[in-house]
């Protein structure tokens, strides 16, 4: 057996190409981007070695809007954390706690999670459509015409719309991340404390939550550095437009790249977005200290 | 006894009682609506994959179709090129997977398993994946295909989702491959076979579970994924469904009908997977919940 685990030519067979596809596809190409991201270069000429220049471009002489563009962001990041996350909780506190068609009303929430982002942002369109869209034509029903709005053309409107679409796909994401944890949490804790005349309010603010904080921790990471790298759905919807009423920094570092062949800057955007996301991970983990002995 | 102790009037228990009911009411109501919340767009998705213009403009844009316009589907697929976009998404996620499982089968294995001094560096190597958004990668993989003469082939999109697929298989695979204890392996060495053979009869069969969970994973992210599908292909014969979605709405703007078919068609089969597993699907997620 020894001999045989031991096996230098296998393990290199079994190691290797795992190894070379990693290193290229997703190692190499981060030091490649760290590199672009210090030139000139559109992509077909040779580049030209500006140094930090693209970045004094994105913060200091800005002039395509990559500051609102983060600035979108964040507010994503805090309408997440702020509304998002409560509902999933509140979900999954109930939820968990035993309710008929709990498993059902679990299995339901989570459908939108699933569904590809291209498909939520069409039917979202659909829905947001000034005429014929649900949202419109609900409203109208429901005698709030005066509410009805052109949702993705208006630029009052426009993010909000988008951010709506969003947190409605992932709630059920963070619900059930929740669910499972506050599921997982012994009966017999709540048997003593209703003995002792807690409430279920008291139960949970008391009990789950506080045993749920690992998990509260995965999931507020999630929400900001989700929010952060945001793309898709916003790309399918409005794909920063109108105006640029809903440029993130991804949409604005895809036309960057590959409509205006600015690869350079382009790439200076996308090091800014690991490294946000990477000092926002950083800052989370921080607040919310270590985790509680088991 | 307890009715000595009761010195409130009697009303109370029953009103508490009926009050106790009521929020149980209140709770499932809200619970229900939420639910409709998260479902009917879906359903109204549905609905109007079945009809026509005419009849949505026409103010129809709620209800259920005058006739269910089953015509809308084979548009889709034969105008609108859904079934050849779907069965380019078939081809893509299921090579993705199959490659994935055995690369990373195998590298879990080596790492758990067998002897020499550097898989603990290997196994940290590779877990660094799972924190590289692709959005970093991007340009690079682009540049990289395009030097390649790769781009605009099914191998462009396969093997980079191969390669996002990998960490995640190996974090879940290295954790349950320790969790399972060394013996059958041992048991069947002791008749001689070779170590291809431990790993593909002995080992592979005991990680099905394991691989079942990273399967629905990357399936989740192959058939979803848009960025690198967007950027790598633009011919209209190797398009995904994510792409060819959009490619599709864009062309037929007006259409609601197709779109809508369009739509359906590309959501079933996830559809059809958590329906049938539904516990499976949602605990791969749960699982997956480590990258960041």
């Amino acid at each position: 057996m020894q001999k045989l685990l031991g096996d230098k030519k296998a393990i290199f067979l079994f190691v290797f190409p795992t190894f070379l596809v990693f290193t290229i596809i997703i190692i190499l190409p981060i030091f490649f981007s760290g590199y672009y991201s210090l030139l000139e270069w559109d992509g077909f000429s040779n580049g030209k070695f500006i140094g930090f220049g693209n970045y004094v471009d994105l913060f200091v002489n800005n002039t395509d809007g990559f500051t609102k563009g983060v600035k979108n962001s964040i507010v994503l990041a805090i309408v997440s954390v702020g509304i998002q996350l409560p509902l999933s909780l509140l979900l999954a506190l109930i939820l968990a706690r035993g309710v008929k068609f709990e498993k059902l009303y679990r299995t339901v929430y989570f459908i939108p999670v699933i569904i590809s982002t291209v498909v939520i942002g069409q039917l979202w369109m659909k829905i947001y459509h000034p005429n014929y869209g649900m949202l419109n034509i609900i409203l109208n029903k429901i005698g709030l015409g005066f509410l009805a709005n052109e949702w993705l053309g208006n630029t009052q409107t426009a993010l909000g719309a988008v951010f709506v679409a969003l947190l409605w796909q992932y709630v059920g994401y963070h619900m059930l991340l929740m669910y499972a944890s506050a599921k997982s949490i012994s009966t017999e804790i709540y048997e003593a404390a209703k003995i002792d005349g807690a409430n279920e309010p008291t139960l949970a603010l008391k009990i789950t939550i506080p045993l749920m904080k690992p998990i509260l921790r995965v999931c507020v990471v999630f929400s900001v550095i989700g929010s952060f790298k945001a793309f898709d759905l916003i790309y399918v919807l409005t794909n920063g437009g109108p105006l640029h009423a809903t440029e993130v920094p991804t949409t604005i570092m895809y036309t960057s790249i590959f409509a205006k062949y600015q690869y350079g800057y382009g790439s200076a955007m996308a090091i800014f977005i690991i490294v946000e996301c990477l000092v926002a991970t950083v800052i989370i983990q921080r607040m919310f200290g270590k985790d509680p002995v088991n | 006894m307890e009715s000595n102790v009761m010195t409130v009037p009697q009303m109370n228990p029953k009103s508490k009682f009926n009050l106790k009911k009521a929020g149980k009411v209140l709770l499932s109501l809200a619970l229900a609506a939420y639910a409709i919340i998260q479902v009917y767009p879906l359903f109204w998705l549905l609905l109007f994959s079945f009809k026509d213009n005419n009849e949505i403009f026409g103010g129809n844009v709620l209800g259920l179709p005058e006739i269910w316009r089953w015509s809308n589907y084979t548009s889709a697929l034969t105008t609108g090129d859904v079934g050849i976009y779907f069965i380019n998404s078939i081809i893509v996620t299921a090579v993705t997977i199959l490659l994935s499982s055995v690369m990373l089968a195998a590298t879990s294995y080596a790492i758990v398993r067998m002897y020499w001094k550097l898989n603990n560096l290997f196994l940290t190597y590779f877990l660094i994946g799972l924190m590289v958004p692709i959005h970093a990668t991007l340009l690079p993989l682009f540049v990289i295909l395009r030097n390649m003469h790769m781009l605009n082939t099914y191998w462009s999109l396969i093997i980079p989702y191969v390669a996002f697929a990998l960490p995640m298989g190996i974090f879940i695979l290295t954790g349950f491959l320790n969790s399972i204890p060394r013996e059958l392996e041992e048991a069947a060495c002791i008749d001689g076979c070779s170590i291809y053979k431990i790993f593909g009869k002995i080992i592979i069969p005991l990680l099905r579970p394991a691989l079942a969970t990273v399967a629905i994973f990357t399936y989740m992210n192959t058939w979803n994924e848009l960025m690198f599908a967007n950027t790598f292909i633009n011919s209209e014969k190797l398009k995904t469904l994510t792409v060819g979605i959009m490619s599709l709405a864009g062309q037929h703007t007006t259409d609601w009908g197709p779109i809508g078919a369009g739509l359906v068609i590309a959501t079933i089969p996830t559809l059809l997977i958590y329906v049938l597993l539904s516990d499976q699907v949602q605990k791969s997620l749960i699982v997956g919940s480590v990258k960041g």
